[in-house]
C-alpha cells in the first residue's frame, strides 16, 4: 500500500522480489544497492542465515528523485525463497505495490519456478491482492548458464498476463534495473488512477 | 495532510496532534527516541534524537518484527501480542500496537525504566487511538479521498526518475 505524505511531499512504494530459492532475488537487490548513488539509497538490510540464505527478508530503501514535486521512494524487499519459509513470505507481501518474479532459467529449477509462482498467487490472494491486476514483471535470471532453458519455453511456462519480461544475469547487472524500472512504472501509473 | 491505507487520511490537524502526543511521551517517559510507524513499515512521525539512527531501517525492521510476532500470536490462537520489549545492555526498545494499525516504538536507556515507559505508553496510546478514530470518522464523512497528485503523471515523468 503506497503511502503519500502530503506534509513532507513524499511518496513511498513497496516492491517485493519473489521467486524460488537461490534464484537471485538478493543478488538483484545487491546489484541495485551497489549501483545506486550513496545519497539515493539507505542501508541494505539482510536478515539471512549463517550460510547467506535469506531468512526473513532483505530490505533496500531507494530514493528515485522527484515526480511532480513529490520525493519518490521505493522500498525494495525480497522474500525467503525456500519452501518452508512460507509464513514469512506471506507477511512480506502485506501492503505490496508491485511484484518482481525472479525465475531461475535452469531446466532443473522449472518445477521450483512453477511452484513459487503458484505460491505467489496464493499468498497475494491471502493478503487481498490479485496477481492478475497488481503491477508485475517477470525476470528470467541466470541466462548465462549453459543449462538455461530457451526463452520461448520459459515465456510459455511462466508468463501469466502479458507482463513485461526480462532476461537477466543478476551478478553482472544485466536486466536488473530494466526489471525494476518496469514495475516502478506500473506502480506509479496505478497511483495516477487513484 | 497524509494518507495511509485507502480510507484513512491524515490532515494537518491530526498530524499536529500526533506530534504533540509523541513529544509529551518522549519527555514524560524520559525516552531517547519515540516514533510511530504503520504496520507496513512506513514512518509516520518521530520525536527525539533521530540523527543517530537509521530511521527507515528501524521502521521497516519494526514492522517486520511486529508482523512476525503477529504470526506467532495467530499460531497459538491469540489475537495479537500488543507489547514487545527488547532489552539490551544499554538501550531498550518498547514496541506497542496502537489501534490495530499503528506501531508505537520507544527507545530508552537507564535514565528511564520499563515501568515508567509502560505507564506513559498506555496513556499516549489511548490518545493516539482517539486521533485515529477521529480520522476514520472524518474520512467517512467526507467520502472520496482527494485526487492523487499523480493523476496527471506522464511516461516522461517516470522515465526521468531513472535517468542518472
Amino acid at each position: 500500500m503506497s503511502f503519500i505524505n502530503y506534509a513532507s511531499r513524499e511518496i513511498n512504494c513497496k516492491i517485493v522480489y519473489y521467486g524460488p530459492g537461490l534464484g537471485g532475488k538478493t543478488t538483484n537487490l545487491q546489484y541495485v544497492y551497489e549501483r545506486t548513488n550513496p545519497q539515493n539509497k539507505g542501508q541494505l538490510i539482510s536478515l539471512a542465515t549463517e550460510t547467506d540464505r535469506t531468512l526473513f527478508f532483505d530490505f533496500l530503501p531507494l530514493d528515485l528523485g522527484s515526480v511532480r514535486g513529490f520525493r519518490t521512494r521505493f522500498h525494495l524487499y525480497t522474500v525467503p525463497g525456500q519452501v518452508f519459509y512460507d509464513a514469512s513470505r506471506k507477511l512480506i507481501l502485506k501492503g505490496v505495490d508491485g511484484v518482481i518474479f525472479v525465475a531461475d532459467s535452469q531446466e532443473a529449477r522449472m518445477d521450483a519456478n512453477l511452484e513459487s509462482l503458484d505460491n505467489l498467487k496464493h499468498n497475494l490472494h491471502e493478503n487481498g491482492f490479485d496477481l492478475a491486476v497488481i503491477p508485475y514483471a517477470l525476470q528470467f535470471n541466470k541466462r548465462d548458464l549453459p543449462s538455461a532453458v530457451a526463452y520461448d519455453v520459459l515465456l510459455r511456462a511462466l508468463q501469466i498476463k502479458g507482463e513485461p519480461t526480462f532476461e537477466a544475469v543478476a551478478p553482472k547487472g544485466i536486466g536488473v534495473f530494466e526489471t525494476l524500472k518496469a514495475v516502478a512504472k506500473q506502480v506509479l501509473h496505478e497511483l495516477s488512477k487513484k | 495532510m497524509t494518507m495511509f491505507g485507502s480510507n484513512l487520511i491524515m490532515y494537518e490537524e491530526e498530524f499536529d496532534r500526533i506530534n504533540a502526543v509523541l513529544s509529551r511521551l518522549w519527555m514524560d517517559a524520559n525516552a531517547k527516541l519515540v516514533f510511530l510507524v504503520d504496520k507496513n513499515g512506513q514512518q509516520i512521525a518521530a520525536k527525539g534524537d533521530l540523527d543517530k539512527v537509521d530511521a527507515t531501517s528501524l521502521a521497516s525492521l519494526t514492522a517486520g518484527n511486529v508482523a512476525a510476532t503477529d504470526g506467532l500470536a495467530k499460531l497459538i490462537g491469540e489475537k495479537e501480542f500488543s507489547i514487545l520489549f527488547h532489552e539490551g545492555e544499554r538501550d531498550n526498545i518498547h514496541i506497542s500496537i496502537v489501534g490495530q494499525r499503528l506501531i508505537l516504538v520507544l527507545i530508552f536507556d537507564e535514565r528511564s525504566s520499563l515501568g515508567l515507559v509502560r505507564l506513559r505508553v498506555r496513556k499516549a496510546a489511548a490518545e493516539l487511538e482517539e486521533v485515529l478514530t477521529q480520522m476514520a470518522s472524518k474520512a467517512a464523512e467526507q467520502g472520496e479521498a482527494p485526487a492523487s497528485p499523480f493523476a496527471e503523471i506522464t511516461d516522461e515523468d517516470i522515465d526521468a526518475l531513472f535517468t542518472e
